[in-house]
């Protein structure tokens, strides 16, 4: 990756943050960001300052990691989730879900709430892995601002809600925190599709706009990743526009919410 | 690798109904396109151009390879850009000028990518989204294009445009595929040589 090498090899290195593999140009694109808040002329000199300050190096974490979604984000999915996965997911005695790269937490709340009309959430465990510690404590947190829920309100609803989104969360003086019942559903925990493993087995697992991030190479280790954690019959969930397509992975799944992007394990 | 990156916003789906099926089959270059569209509702904007056109237009997947003849459409609610090895990425980065798709980003992104092998072209719109990303395009050595502002049914995209990039060709809407046509064969020369 030419000019992002020496930076990355060194962040890994001494953080073991590995970036080595993600897609390049919406890389170049965070790090061109973040040079200008560092108010650094060049990647030498960012690298000098994050390599011996890991508050800098966790402040530059925010840069490189951060994606926001939406509480139902592609209400196409959430539909497909309640009609074509839960069904499935009613035949267990105990669930374990695993939302991988879930940032804020939304669409982990966003899960909770499904299994919860559903029925499923007293049985349930969802797990929330992140690798930025920030993200997670934000997801913990559950806050979000006021302004966005009228968005996250017309998502519910084309997703199929059953209720009214109001029902979860209660507003406060600075944003709205969801409800106590829905996070204690939820474990949000430290976890890296590009250097870790699995850490249990799980019915389903929603990895959304995670892999848009990652090169060819990266996605298929993540992809196995994702697959070994899946029991037999288990659920992939990807983004709209990521597909299993063209990856190894792709035999030892079938297809079965083309739209919304559900896969199954065979 | 040769690339076409147009961007507009209000008022552009007329100019691009008027570019698409006036590109002639000889100008084979990849067209990629950032166009400002409700993030809400699934785009019908790759089935709109496609039914205009007499090449393939579609909504790119992630890694989607770039190919000649083509028109790539960015999906709303992700920002569209080239990589190196001449394939579509997506991202869902925050909104940049409030927007997503990003014309900066797309265009930022192609200049990295493909320098003086770039064409930028901006069209009409209500923001100055994509002036930079022009900028950028022309300092990396490619080509800029601005529909002309006092043609354009929203004029402050190309002001901006011409203001950032004051290098830009100033062309009616009708005048930008001729451009582009010559500007790929002298391209085309240049490469043969």
């Amino acid at each position: 990756m030419n000019d992002l090498a020496p930076l990355l090899d060194a962040i890994y290195q001494r953080y073991h943050y590995d970036f080595r593999s993600y897609a390049e140009a919406s890389l170049r694109r965070r790090l061109a960001t973040a040079l200008l808040h560092f108010r650094c002329d060049s990647l030498p000199e960012l690298q000098a300052r994050v390599i011996h300050n890991p508050l800098a190096f966790a402040d530059l974490l925010r840069f490189v990691t951060v994606q926001v979604s939406d509480m139902f984000r592609d209400p196409v999915y959430w539909r497909a989730i309640r009609e074509v996965v839960v069904p499935y997911l009613r035949t267990y005695a105990s669930l374990k879900v695993w939302v991988a790269g879930c940032a804020t937490g939304e669409e982990a709340y966003s899960l909770a709430i499904v299994l919860d009309e559903e029925g499923l959430l007293d049985r349930a465990l969802i797990y929330a892995t992140d690798i930025n510690p920030e993200s997670l404590r934000a997801a913990q947190a559950g806050v979000y601002d006021t302004s966005r829920f009228a968005r996250f309100s017309d998502n519910y609803r084309l997703a199929g809600g059953r209720a009214s989104l109001a029902d979860y969360y209660t507003a406060a003086y600075d944003g709205a925190m969801i409800d106590q019942r829905l996070k204690k559903s939820i474990v949000f925990s430290d976890h890296s599709l590009a250097t870790d493993t699995v850490f249990a087995e799980v019915q389903l697992a929603s990895c959304r706009n995670v892999l848009i991030y990652f090169d060819k190479q990266l996605q298929e280790r993540a992809l196995g990743v994702l697959a070994e954690a899946l029991c037999r019959k288990g659920f992939l969930g990807l983004g709209t526009k990521e597909t299993l397509r063209f990856t190894t992975l792709a035999p030892s799944f079938t297809e079965c919410a083309p739209d919304a992007r559900i896969y199954q394990r065979m | 690798m040769e690339l076409i990156v147009i961007g507009g916003s209000a008022g552009a789906l007329d100019a691009l109904l008027a570019i698409v099926p006036a590109l002639p089959d000889e100008l084979v270059t990849p067209i990629l396109v950032a166009l400002h569209v409700s993030p809400h509702h699934p785009s019908r904007l790759a089935d709109l151009l496609g039914r205009h056109a007499t090449r393939p237009v579609c909504e790119p997947e992630d890694k989607q390879p770039i190919r000649a003849g083509t028109i790539y459409v960015a999906p709303p609610d992700y920002h569209l850009l080239v990589e190196r090895n001449e394939t579509c990425a997506l991202s869902v980065d925050a909104p940049l000028n409030y927007s997503r798709p990003s014309i900066d980003m797309l265009f930022d992104s192609a200049a990295d990518a493909f320098g003086p092998a770039v064409t930028g072209v901006v069209l009409s719109g209500a923001n100055d989204d994509g002036a930079r990303g022009l900028a950028r395009i022309f300092a990396a050595g490619g080509c800029c294009v601005v529909q002309s502002p006092s043609a354009a049914p929203h004029a402050a995209m190309p002001t901006a445009a011409v203001q950032r990039a004051r290098e830009a060709h100033v062309l009616a809407v009708g005048e930008i595929v001729p451009f582009l046509a010559r500007r790929a064969v002298i391209r085309k020369d240049r490469v043969a040589r």
